[in-house]
């Protein structure tokens, strides 16, 4: 009486589809789409405040997309950099999706933007496994958060194109350990950049623009291991996110997810963007 | 905790699939969950209950299936259990990880599907298209399904 029907199909299919033809429009108008995850209080909107900023003092056209379960402070404080910037509020969800994010950009986002900044909800866990239609993107850590944040959280620090650390300038204070720090990232990300700031004291202010600017330009692109799925007998290969329906026999543990949103911007498959051996985790600590 | 819009997005596919295969109810939701998925299966099943109700796969029960992680080293091809939290270098030579095996899956690996209309407390199913249909006991397929999968 009953029959079984083999679906093979990714779960989140439908947003990542969403964010595939996002990132494709996207990049057919020039912009790139910086994601941006991080706990609550880790300073994302102060960095963010500065970058934007200094965005504006040259000439580079940016904008900004703040979500938030509540409240409209973030876009607040953004919009004193004089960039478009918008609040989205998500009403107790804990992730941003990106049939969300779209129905915010239409009709908003300026057509000669270059890049654009999307603040995810203050959580490490959920936005994690939405794929935004990002070429970029960036896990923000603040120095109080404790070294071992990266192995708490290995998806999203797992899955991140570029690391942060915020809040620099109190970090003897607080006793960060940078290179405990430094080996958690590695641990689960290996290769991927750490940059260090402090908003407050405008350190490290310029590096964020500067990573998305060239990812932008087709620069390349971090691929983490845990964005990159092998089959039984290759030896790695970006594949595009789950294609689900049954088209996944050779790719078994592809399935879309939160992975593989580092093939985003065709810019970003420019040729040497890959580097299977990983390239050290650098620190650029000031 | 995104475990409920993971259960509504496996409940949307079904009902895709239901109504594209001219299916009329659903015995059985099979998952595979890598265990570097990011998604707590306890919680997916408290949810997925929830996500059933009122549609064609009400009454549905959820199978999930653990999937290890598992890498492999770029440099050495050595292939090791990548744990949670995931070790991504080597064991071996220390070199990063090319690659995950596995462990990253979050998809309906199967659904059996019940010739039996929804099984709904809560009266008709939502869809249109859906005969409306009113509760009743379980269905007799129940019965051939080995107790493990629950």
């Amino acid at each position: 009486m009953c029959r079984t029907d083999d679906l093979r199909t990714a779960v989140l299919d439908r947003n990542d589809r969403a964010a595939d033809a996002l990132r494709a429009e996207l990049a057919a108008r020039g912009t790139v789409l910086v994601n941006l995850l991080s706990s609550p209080g880790s300073g994302k909107t102060a960095l963010l405040e500065a970058e934007l900023a200094l965005a504006g003092r040259r000439g580079v056209p940016v904008a900004a997309l703040t979500a938030d379960l509540a409240t409209e402070n973030d876009a607040n404080r953004l919009a004193r950099s004089g960039a478009p910037v918008r609040q989205v509020l998500t009403d107790g969800l804990c992730h941003l999706e990106t049939g969300m994010l779209r129905g915010h950009l239409d009709g908003w986002l300026p057509p000669d933007t270059r890049l654009l900044f999307v603040e995810n909800v203050g959580n490490l866990v959920c936005p994690a496994s939405y794929d935004l239609g990002e070429t970029l993107r960036v896990v923000l850590a603040s120095v109080t958060e404790g070294e071992d944040k990266p192995l708490k959280y290995p998806a999203a620090f797992g899955l991140a194109h570029l690391v942060v650390v915020t809040k620099d300038d109190i970090a003897e204070a607080v006793g960060f350990d940078r290179e405990t720090f430094l080996a958690n990232v590695r641990q689960v990300n290996p290769g991927v950049e750490v940059i260090s700031t402090s908003a407050r004291r405008g350190d490290g202010v310029g590096l964020l623009l500067d990573r998305a600017l060239a990812a932008g330009r087709g620069g390349p692109v971090h691929r983490p291991v845990m964005a990159t799925a092998l089959t039984g007998h290759d030896h790695g290969h970006r594949h595009g996110r789950g294609r689900s329906l049954a088209h996944e026999e050779h790719h078994p543990h592809d399935h879309g997810q939160a992975h593989g949103h580092d093939h985003a911007h065709p810019a970003a498959e420019a040729p040497g963007a890959a580097d299977p051996d990983g390239a050290p985790a650098s620190a650029a600590t000031r | 905790m995104h475990e409920m819009s993971v259960a509504l997005a496996v409940v949307g596919q079904v009902e895709d699939a239901a109504r594209a295969a001219g299916h009329a109810g659903v015995d059985t939701v099979t998952l595979r969950v890598g265990e570097l998925a990011g998604v707590v299966p306890d919680s997916l099943h408290f949810c997925f209950d929830l996500a059933c109700e009122g549609t064609i796969a009400a009454g549905a029960r959820l199978v999930t299936e653990r999937v290890p992680g598992r890498a492999r080293c770029g440099g050495c091809a050595r292939e090791w259990p990548t744990g949670l939290p995931p070790r991504l270098s080597c064991p071996g030579c220390g070199g990063a990880a090319a690659g995950l095996l596995s462990g990253r899956e979050l998809e309906i690996a199967a659904v059996r599907w019940s010739d039996a209309p929804a099984r709904t407390a809560a009266g008709p199913v939502r869809k249109a298209g859906a005969p409306p249909v009113q509760a009743s006991g379980p269905s007799p397929d129940l019965a051939a399904v080995p107790p493990e999968e629950r």
